[in-house]
């Protein structure tokens, strides 16, 4: 059962008392040893942070070099609301003189630069990686460095728009043990990249997959074609994108009626993220990455999708494994 | 409904709630509520603040450990939202100041308990008050969230909930099977027997008397004689309980046809005859005399609470602990509770419900595990606290732009149903026969305590020794009866309602019970000036009752029950859980085949009728007819 043979403090046992009754010690030890590296601090990563950094991570490492503006608090309570304690900080700052005060056992840190910028050596010191409000690009070239690594880095990537949200884990080649009655079972996942299950052709897709899943592609799409950063689109954007979609409808063989048009008008309106759904987004992703860290328990494979408007979180298998089902 | 949020802006602001629990749920949804934009609310918490809370309850710090949890939250989110305005309350949501007039002055009322109890309470208090309530409840990977509107989705109490878990008397004191069961007679019986209250009747000697001993021989065994070495008291205890108990037991062999035979066990056995050396030891104890900081573990060296004691480990543990009691802490000794913040309280139940399971022949538990039994912990992480608090403020949204078509219920899984990890499930309706709460229109300056019990509470509710009770105080009470109180009770049926001690006037809520029947109702008094003689002969008119109300099952003979013991006790391991088990509950009450399937069954019940709804909200009627085509295309 033990991992290193190393106990934890009093202190640690009286802290974390409630959540080592869901998840064992074990994962508790492995947590405190774990480094997880953010990118893109708004509401829903601030969600995140707040679980992982409470859960007792080892260390945390925020990458933000925007500045703090208005609209940025808006869904982000690790921001003081005070403009003459947030003027001219990161946001990255900001958030992480706010989490450290959450948990005295957790490192936190920040570190500058551009996502893209740093190289695969970089990526080396971290278990788990997840980056928000990125473009496609930055997508791709994060997740492709996590590979080139010999050990195992999980890769996720999380957004928000309106009351929706989409999480995509890359958890690489996954063994992990799970309760099974009374027995422990070894299982084992693989797990495709973001360009690989992004890669499968739509109409190879189950019938009943998601829409945000595609509508989220055809606004990513849009974005990247248009040379936007990630979230900068408008209600003034909407004719271009339902003709984009038009277009990868076609290309893709998809009835359209799969992206409808209501929902990528909310996605183009509503580009400021919804709490609530930070929050439900934020949890899930928490959670999700305590797994990926501690080996316990299903993890999701390899999208979650929610949507307040029906109310669903939603896993789907988007990987060549699973396709034409 | 097309941008789900912009539009419900000017709900949102306009909205007064109230949040009832500040704690694991609560802290996340006063931030979430403030980062919504509800800019006035009120949150009432009696509790404060603990160590074992900072894991998930993220607006405290190790500082404000022992302050008011519902004032440190609203200190805290004012820090980040300065501009709202939030009221706390370090109360009691039972407390007579939070009344029906209370709870009118809020658009939403939103839940994030621990108990049953006060669940209930606040259920019937938003349905006296009409105001629409949401519910939550999370225990480990698993929440849920439903919303209960008068008239329009079924009240908290609709369903029966599941009663705590209690265990039949001759399970604790003779046959345990469990380790929760040697837990229960560790904490509840010989903890109790011991340390606690002398005057409380105890099962403990349930078996002992039941042989040829004398009864006040075996009595006298527990109680430490003047000067009696404290060595000696230690052993003897040990060897009466684990030993000659057990022995006594044995004698009767129809118990043990079918079961395992226990094994006495005599300190003799387990420890040298030497008195143990641990005086050396002591004074390491002294620098925290006398606090809750005493502990058998540290005088004996033991560090490691994840350990499993050996039967001499714990057999050390038993005796040390029960010195330490008597000689750190024997102002307490008489009239100690067990506590599970109390760490030579839980030793001494660790170590005793050990030794007992060994004798049993019951897998041991390390001390982590056996404070969680002893102490009804729930298993608790900030993840789905933050997730069922999102989806809290989602379902006050849709309450307060009246959005009813929308409402769900939604459980929050840690194994996906059909691929939903979160899974909404329209409400169900309101439950025509449930009993909560009635509501009595009568003239309360004219009609005496006697027209109510004769043509209400016999008539009406069927009861045959009623107990009447407003808030706290006792009305009248039928049946068994102390003389001095026979003359009380008599002289209150004589008075008219609004002059009684307690005066029952408009707005009381009276509690009615009949412990025979194991029926209890509430009734929203209404006061009336002037009643129909033809159409309305009783002068009191009743509504919301509409059938006699079948009494609660689960009523085997318990320990709680039977016994003297009382419920709240000797009920293990549910004090703080049957909200959590409502995940179940809600679904398993309705008759669905099988538990570990629940989330399959709910939804086969409901997503039908659900998926239509939503289909409909989302274009998706043409969709179906499409998605056919599109599978025959691909076929």
């Amino acid at each position: 059962m033990d991992v290193d043979g190393e106990e934890l403090t009093a202190q640690e046992t009286a802290l974390y008392d409630r959540q080592i009754r869901v998840w064992g010690a074990d994962a508790q030890r492995r947590l405190s040893k774990a480094h997880v590296l953010v990118y893109g601090m708004k509401g829903t990563v601030a969600e995140f942070c707040k679980n992982i950094v409470l859960a007792g991570v080892g260390s945390l490492t925020l990458i933000d070099d925007r500045v703090a503006t208005e609209e940025a608090f808006s869904s982000n309570f690790l921001i003081p609301s005070d403009e003459n304690v947030y003027g001219g900080k990161t946001l990255a700052q900001l958030c992480c003189d706010s989490l450290k005060d959450f948990n005295p056992m957790v490192r936190v840190s920040v570190e500058k630069g551009d996502i893209s910028s740093f190289d695969v050596e970089f990526f080396n010191k971290f278990d788990v990686v997840v980056v928000s409000c990125c473009s496609l690009s930055a997508k791709k070239l994060v997740n492709e460095k996590c590979r080139k690594l010999s050990k195992r880095v999980a890769f996720y990537t999380v957004d928000c728009r309106d009351s929706c949200g989409e999480i995509f884990a890359d958890l690489q080649d996954y063994k992990y043990s799970k309760k099974k009655l009374d027995e422990t079972i070894e299982c084992h996942l693989q797990y495709p990249t973001f360009v690989e299950a992004i890669s499968i052709p739509w109409k190879a897709l189950h019938r009943r997959m998601s829409k945000l899943y595609f509508a989220m592609r055809v606004i990513e799409k849009y974005e990247e074609s248009e040379g936007r950063s990630a979230g900068e689109v408008s209600i003034a954007d909407l004719p271009g994108v339902l003709k984009l979609k038009k277009e990868l409808c076609t290309a893709q063989s998809l009835n359209e009626s799969h992206v409808p048009d209501t929902l990528l008008e909310r996605l183009v309106t509503n580009t400021t993220e919804f709490p609530p759904v930070c929050a439900i987004i934020g949890g899930i992703l928490g959670q999700e990455v305590i797994k990926a860290i501690s080996g316990k328990g299903d993890p999701l494979k390899n999208f979650f999708f929610f949507d307040a408007f029906d109310g669903k979180g939603i896993i789907e298998d988007i990987s060549d494994s699973n396709a034409g089902r | 409904m097309a941008s789900s949020h912009s539009h419900s802006i000017a709900d949102i602001k306009g909205a007064k709630v109230l949040m009832v629990g500040a704690g694991g749920i609560g802290c996340e949804l006063l931030k979430t509520l403030a980062l919504s934009g509800f800019r006035d609310i009120h949150i009432i918490d009696m509790d404060t603040i603990e160590v074992s809370n900072l894991n998930r309850q993220f607006l405290f710090r190790q500082s404000h450990v022992g302050q008011s949890k519902a004032k440190v939250a609203r200190d805290a989110v004012l820090k980040f939202r300065p501009d709202i305005s939030i009221t706390s309350y370090h109360a009691n949501v039972k407390d007579p100041d939070f009344n029906v007039d209370f709870f009118k002055q809020f658009s939403v009322v939103l839940n994030g308990l621990d108990n049953l109890d006060a669940r209930r309470h606040v259920n019937r208090l938003c349905l006296a008050a009409d105001v629409p309530l949401v519910e939550s409840g999370t225990t480990g990977f698993l929440g849920q969230v439903t919303v209960h509107v008068k008239g329009k989705t079924e009240c908290y109490e609709c369903q029966p909930k599941p009663a705590p878990k209690t265990y039949p008397v001759c399970t604790i004191t003779s046959t345990p099977s469990k380790f929760v069961h040697c837990i229960v007679w560790a904490k509840d019986l010989l903890f109790a027997k011991l340390l606690g209250d002398k005057n409380q009747e105890n099962d403990l000697n349930v078996r002992s008397s039941d042989a040829a001993s004398s009864s006040e021989n075996v009595d006298d065994v527990f109680e430490r004689r003047k000067d009696e070495d404290i060595e000696q008291y230690g052993r003897k205890i040990f060897d009466h309980v684990f030993g000659y108990n057990i022995e006594l037991a044995l004698s009767n062999e129809e118990t043990w046809k079918n079961r395992y035979r226990p094994k006495p066990i005599y300190s003799k056995d387990v420890l040298s005859e030497e008195l143990a050396p641990q005086n050396g030891n002591v004074d390491e104890n002294h620098a925290s005399d006398g606090g809750l900081s005493v502990s058998a573990m540290a005088s004996l060296g033991m560090k490691n609470p994840q350990d499993i004691w050996s039967v001499n480990e714990s057999s050390r543990i038993f005796l040390e602990a029960l010195r330490l009691f008597f000689t750190k802490r024997e102002k307490e000794v008489g009239n100690l509770c067990f506590d599970k913040d109390d760490q030579l309280a839980v030793e001494f139940v660790t170590a005793a419900a050990n030794i007992r399971a060994a004798s049993f022949g019951i897998p041991l538990h390390n001390l982590f595990e056996a404070k969680g039994i002893a102490g009804n912990i729930v298993h608790a992480v900030a993840t789905t606290n933050a997730v069922i608090a999102g989806l809290i403020v989602i379902e006050a949204i849709k309450v307060l732009r009246n959005d009813i078509k929308s409402y769900r219920m939604t459980y929050c899984l840690e194994h996906p149903s059909r691929n939903m990890l979160l899974m909404p499930v329209e409400p169900f309706e309101p439950n025509k026969s449930c009993y909560t709460p009635l509501s009595l229109e009568i003239n309360t300056n004219r009609s005496k305590l006697k027209d109510l019990v004769e043509k209400i509470v016999k008539a009406k509710l069927g009861m045959s020794l009623p107990l009447i009770m407003n808030a706290s105080s006792l009305l009248y009470e039928a049946g068994d009866v102390e003389d001095d109180m026979v003359a009380i009770y008599e002289a209150n049926l004589e008075k008219v309602l609004a002059e009684l001690p307690s005066p029952v006037t408009g707005g009381t809520m009276l509690t009615i019970e009949d412990y025979q029947q194991e029926l209890k109702c509430n009734i929203n008094i209404n006061h009336r000036e002037e009643f129909d003689e033809e159409k309305e002969p009783d002068g009191m008119v009743l509504s919301g009752w509409t059938q006699p109300v079948s009494a609660p099952e689960n009523k085997d003979k318990s320990i709680g029950n039977g016994a003297s013991t009382s419920d709240a006790t000797i009920a293990a391991a549910e004090s703080e859980k049957d909200d959590d088990i409502g995940i179940v509950s809600p679904l398993k009450k309705r008759k669905l085949p099988d538990d570990s399937d629940i989330s399959k069954a709910a939804a086969e019940t409901k997503n039908h009728k659900q998926l239509q709804v939503i289909d409909d909200e989302d274009d998706l009627v043409v969709l179906e007819g499409n998605l056919d085509g599109f599978k025959k295309r691909r076929l």
